[in-house]
C-alpha cells in the first residue's frame, strides 16, 4: 500500500507538469510567455506575505526563548496528570499550531530521545504529521490577499488542532498501546 | 483576534523574560524571529513562482475550468457561495489534491491562487468570507496520505517499520478535518445570523 502511495506522489508532479504543458500547447497557449507571466505573480505574493511572516515569527520566537512556553506548560501540568496525558507530549501539542519548524524540531528530538518505535516516538510522529501549522497557514493565506479580519477562521483552526491532538493520543494508544 | 494573540505573545514574552532574567535571550529572539520570517518567505518564493507559472498555463488553456466543472458537484457542497465553474473551484481542488498527496510545497501556491479568486468574490476586501474560512479549515487540518517528513525522520533514527505511522496519522488527520469542517459550519451559521 505504502509503495503504491509513494509511487503516486513521486510521479504526480512530473506527470502533472507534462500534462499541463502539453495540454496548453495543444490549445495553442504560448506556454513560455504564459509561465513567465504567471511566475511574476509568485514574486508579488511573496512580497505581500513577508511582513506578516516576520511579525508572526518574531512573536513566536520571543515566546519560546523567554521561557513563557515552559511557564505555560508548568501551569497546565496538574490538569494533564488528571487526564492521564503524558507530560512529555505537551510541548509538541502546544507548539504544533504555532510553529511548523519549531514543532518539527521537538518531534525529531522526541524520536531521537525515546526511539522511533516507542509509544512517545510514534505519538510524536503522528501528532506532527496529522495537522498543519494553523497560525502559519492563516498568516500566509490571509496575508497574501490582504484580509485583516479573519472572522472565525482562527478559532476553527485551533479547536481542530486540539481535536487532532486528542485523536492522535487515542488512536496511537489504541493501535500501538 | 490576531491582534490580541500577537500582542499577548510579545507582551507576555517580555514580562516572563524579565522575570526569568532572560531579557537578553528575548532581545535576540526578536531579531532571530524576524530573520526566520524572511528565510521562510524566500523559501516560498521559488515554489510560488514555479507553481503560479504552471497554473497560469492551466488557466489559460481552460484546463482548470474544465476540472472545476467536472468536480463541482462535490466541492460546491463545501463551498456553496462559489458559483459553479468559477476558477476558484479549480484552484481549491488542486490545493486539496496536493495536500492529500503530501505535496506541501505545491499545495500552498494553489491555495493562495484560490484565495485570490475568492477575494474577487468578496464584497468586503478586509474581511474573510465563509468560503475563505472553509478553505482555511481544510488547510489547517490538512488530510495527508503520506507524512513524508516524519517517515524520513523515523527512518533516520532506525525505526523497524518507518511507515507504520501512516495509518494512525491518516486517521488522526481525518478526524481533525471532520471536526474542522463541522466547526466551520457551526460558526458560519452563527456568524450569518449575527451579521444579518
Amino acid at each position: 500500500m505504502y509503495q503504491w502511495i509513494s509511487m503516486i506522489s513521486l510521479w504526480a508532479i512530473p506527470v502533472m507538469i507534462a500534462f499541463i504543458l502539453v495540454y496548453g500547447w495543444s490549445r495553442s497557449v504560448p506556454v513560455y510567455e504564459t509561465f513567465v507571466d504567471g511566475a511574476k505573480g509568485g514574486l508579488t505574493t511573496t512580497v505581500r506575505i513577508l511582513p506578516h511572516l516576520v511579525a508572526m515569527m518574531v512573536a513566536v520566537t520571543m515566546f519560546r526563548e523567554s521561557g513563557a512556553l515552559e511557564w505555560l506548560l508548568s501551569l497546565m501540568s496538574p490538569l494533564l496528570e488528571l487526564l492521564h496525558v503524558p507530560e512529555e507530549i505537551v510541548p509538541l501539542a502546544l507548539l504544533r499550531p504555532i510553529t511548523g519548524t519549531g514543532s518539527l524540531a521537538v518531534a525529531t528530538d522526541m524520536i531521537a530521545q525515546y526511539g522511533p518505535d516507542s509509544f512517545l516516538g510514534r505519538l510524536a510522529a503522528t501528532m506532527q504529521g496529522s495537522t498543519d501549522t494553523t497560525l502559519y497557514v492563516l498568516t500566509v493565506y490571509f496575508g497574501a490577499v490582504g484580509i485583516r479580519n479573519s472572522a472565525y477562521a482562527l478559532r476553527v483552526g485551533l479547536w481542530s488542532d486540539l481535536a487532532g491532538v486528542i485523536f492522535s493520543l487515542v488512536i496511537v494508544s489504541y493501535v500501538f498501546g | 483576534m490576531l491582534n490580541y494573540i500577537w500582542l499577548a505573545l510579545i507582551v507576555i514574552s517580555i514580562v516572563v523574560g524579565a522575570l526569568n532574567g532572560r531579557i537578553e535571550a528575548v532581545n535576540q529572539a526578536a531579531f532571530e524571529g524576524a530573520k526566520t520570517g524572511v528565510t521562510v518567505c524566500f523559501g516560498l518564493l521559488s515554489v510560488l513562482a514555479f507553481w503560479m507559472g504552471m497554473m497560469r498555463i492551466a488557466e489559460k488553456s481552460g484546463l482548470l475550468e474544465g476540472l472545476a466543472r467536472l468536480l463541482s458537484p462535490i466541492i460546491s457542497r463545501l463551498f456553496p457561495d462559489v458559483p459553479k465553474g468559477h476558477p476558484a473551484m479549480g484552484y481549491i481542488l488542486s490545493n486539496m489534491s496536493a495536500n492529500l498527496l503530501g505535496l506541501g510545497n505545491a499545495a500552498t501556491p494553489m491555495g493562495l491562487k484560490a484565495m485570490e479568486e475568492l477575494q474577487k468574490l468578496n464584497p468586503d476586501k478586509q474581511k474573510a468570507t465563509p468560503a475563505m474560512c472553509t478553505l482555511l479549515a481544510i488547510n489547517t487540518a490538512s488530510i495527508t496520505l503520506i507524512p513524508t517528513t516524519m517517515i524520513a525522520i523515523r527512518m533516520q533514527y532506525g525505526s523497524a517499520n518507518p511507515v507504520e505511522i501512516v495509518g494512525t496519522t491518516l486517521l488522526a488527520s481525518f478526524g481533525a478535518t471532520v471536526v474542522a469542517l463541522t466547526l466551520d459550519r457551526l460558526y458560519r451559521y452563527r456568524h450569518e445570523r449575527k451579521t444579518r
